[in-house]
């Protein structure tokens, strides 16, 4: 569904992505592992059309996402820090984004919405809200419009236990219905048991991308953690 | 597009600070033409003020709205809407509202003055200029991430059209006073949108005459409807440069 080829990104000196080459199928749910300032935002950005590569392309069903826009309708995005304008609040917000994306009066997935209450604060402003609840905001718009492609940067970073379970359990729904699903988190364990692909950048390349199950059965370890510190050493 | 357009327009009435500015002309154009006793002198003096007031708010409004709408932006961006129509709705909405704070503070003391002669002009040439502006602030912005930097720079490319760029002519003129330099001062007054619209509507006023020389030349270059075609199309030209330059860094930036 995402075929990546080649792509490499620069920041001034600093060399973001170096030639990544990788596909996603859909229905596939694949984790993006690589320590801080590996790329890995960098990377879905990238995809989403909000960083354009200096080298390589990205193709989506086919298209490359270069000359397209459309494509975008398809994928709903969690940003890591989801930034809104402050004097909006969290009903206008929603609103907005269902005006600007054409789909008012659509059948809309408001499963999170209300699972989280946020259907009580609609009348909140973004600029007061903590962190946790803009999170919330963030994943909910992420998956409003039941995008075939979800893509989630760092979705349980700063949500509370209870809720960082309640999202899981709506990711995995989400991928038992056939939606490619992109995350990257530094919480492991919060992985295992969503994910069934990993790629692994480290300064910029793509060390590995393979299955879940490939990489338990090379390493010999049940724990995602385990598994990628092992790989690591052995890196090093 | 339009729908854009209208959360940015929304946003930017919401602001005070363009009713302020309404206010403003319309406290500015009352005391112009109460301190002078002719209506045509009222004009004068409100032309020379527009000429100042228009380019600075329309530059420093634009700068910081865009900055403050970074957020905004990037959650635009990451949704399926071409980049194009952001950037082009962003700008209309800005421009639009510059103009309508501008035609309604302007508007009303004029007409209420009784001034009719060549008001038209002053109205069409102060919406213009505030359009001009929000195209040259936004391609400002496009090329600096720091907002401290950003609005710096627009302020100094005001300091520089209103100013700057008038002491850089006078001292090309006393340098080569020995030469022809009518044909050059044609074109120099085109690269300062403020100096042109100056030379605009002095010609339409019956004072010309009282600039002398320089008058003759622009009156003959300018006088005419063609030349007066040729003024207000380039002065529209700096309206799509800018707008165009900023679109085309804005299609390949990195947010």
């Amino acid at each position: 569904m995402i075929i990546a080829t080649n792509v490499s990104k620069r920041f001034g000196k600093l060399s973001a992505l170096q030639d990544i080459s990788t596909t996603c199928h859909a229905g596939q749910s694949i984790a993006l592992i690589g320590p801080n300032g590996s790329g890995k935002t960098t990377f879905i950005k990238c995809l989403l059309g909000m960083v354009v590569p200096d080298n390589g392309f990205i193709t989506f069903d086919g298209k490359n996402i270069g000359m397209d826009w459309q494509y975008r309708d398809r994928i709903g995005y969690m940003p890591q820090t989801g930034r809104y304008p402050d004097h909006m609040c969290i009903g206008q917000v929603l609103d907005m984004m269902t005006d600007l994306r054409g789909k008012r009066g659509k059948d809309l997935d408001r499963e999170l919405i209300e699972t989280w209450r946020l259907d009580t604060m609609l009348g909140k402003r973004m600029g007061t809200l903590s962190g946790g609840t803009r999170q919330k905001v963030s994943a909910a718009l992420a998956f409003l419009f039941k995008p075939d492609v979800l893509i989630l940067d760092e979705p349980t970073a700063g949500l509370d236990p209870l809720s960082s379970e309640m999202l899981k359990e709506k990711i995995r729904r989400e991928r038992a219905q056939g939606r490619l699903i992109l995350i990257t988190s530094h919480i492991l364990s919060d992985l295992e048991d969503i994910i069934s692909e990993i790629i692994y950048l480290q300064e910029g390349r793509l060390v590995f991308h393979k299955a879940w199950v490939t990489l338990r059965e090379d390493t010999g370890e049940a724990r995602l953690s385990r598994a990628i510190a092992q790989l690591m050493k052995k890196a090093n | 597009m339009r729908k854009i357009i209208k959360y940015v327009m929304l946003d930017i009435l919401r602001n005070k600070i363009i009713i302020a500015y309404a206010c403003l002309l319309v406290l500015l154009g009352f005391s112009l033409f109460n301190m002078n006793d002719s209506t045509d002198k009222g004009l004068l003096s409100l032309m020379n003020v527009v000429l100042i007031i228009v380019p600075l708010v329309s530059l420093v409004f634009s700068a910081i709205y865009l900055y403050n709408a970074t957020e905004f932006i990037e959650l635009l961006v990451s949704q399926p809407i071409r980049r194009r129509d952001i950037w082009l709705s962003l700008f209309t909405g800005l421009a639009g509202s510059l103009a309508i704070a501008f035609l309604a503070g302007c508007s009303i003391p004029v007409l209420i003055s009784g001034a009719m002669k060549e008001v038209g002009l002053l109205l069409f040439i102060g919406t213009l200029l505030s359009i001009i502006f929000a195209a040259i602030a936004m391609l400002a912005v496009v090329h600096t991430r720091d907002k401290a930097r950003g609005i710096g720079l627009t302020t100094m490319l005001w300091l520089f059209f209103t100013l700057l760029f008038d002491g850089i002519v006078l001292f090309i003129l006393f340098q080569f006073m020995d030469y022809p330099l009518e044909k050059a001062m044609i074109v120099m007054s085109m690269l300062n949108p403020i100096d042109l619209s100056r030379v605009i509507m002095l010609l339409q006023l019956d004072i010309s005459a009282m600039m002398g020389v320089t008058s003759a030349v622009f009156r003959s270059a300018f006088g005419s409807p063609l030349g007066m075609g040729i003024a207000i199309a380039v002065l529209l030209m700096w309206v799509v440069l800018p707008l165009w330059s900023s679109l085309r860094t804005f299609q390949h930036k990195d947010l």
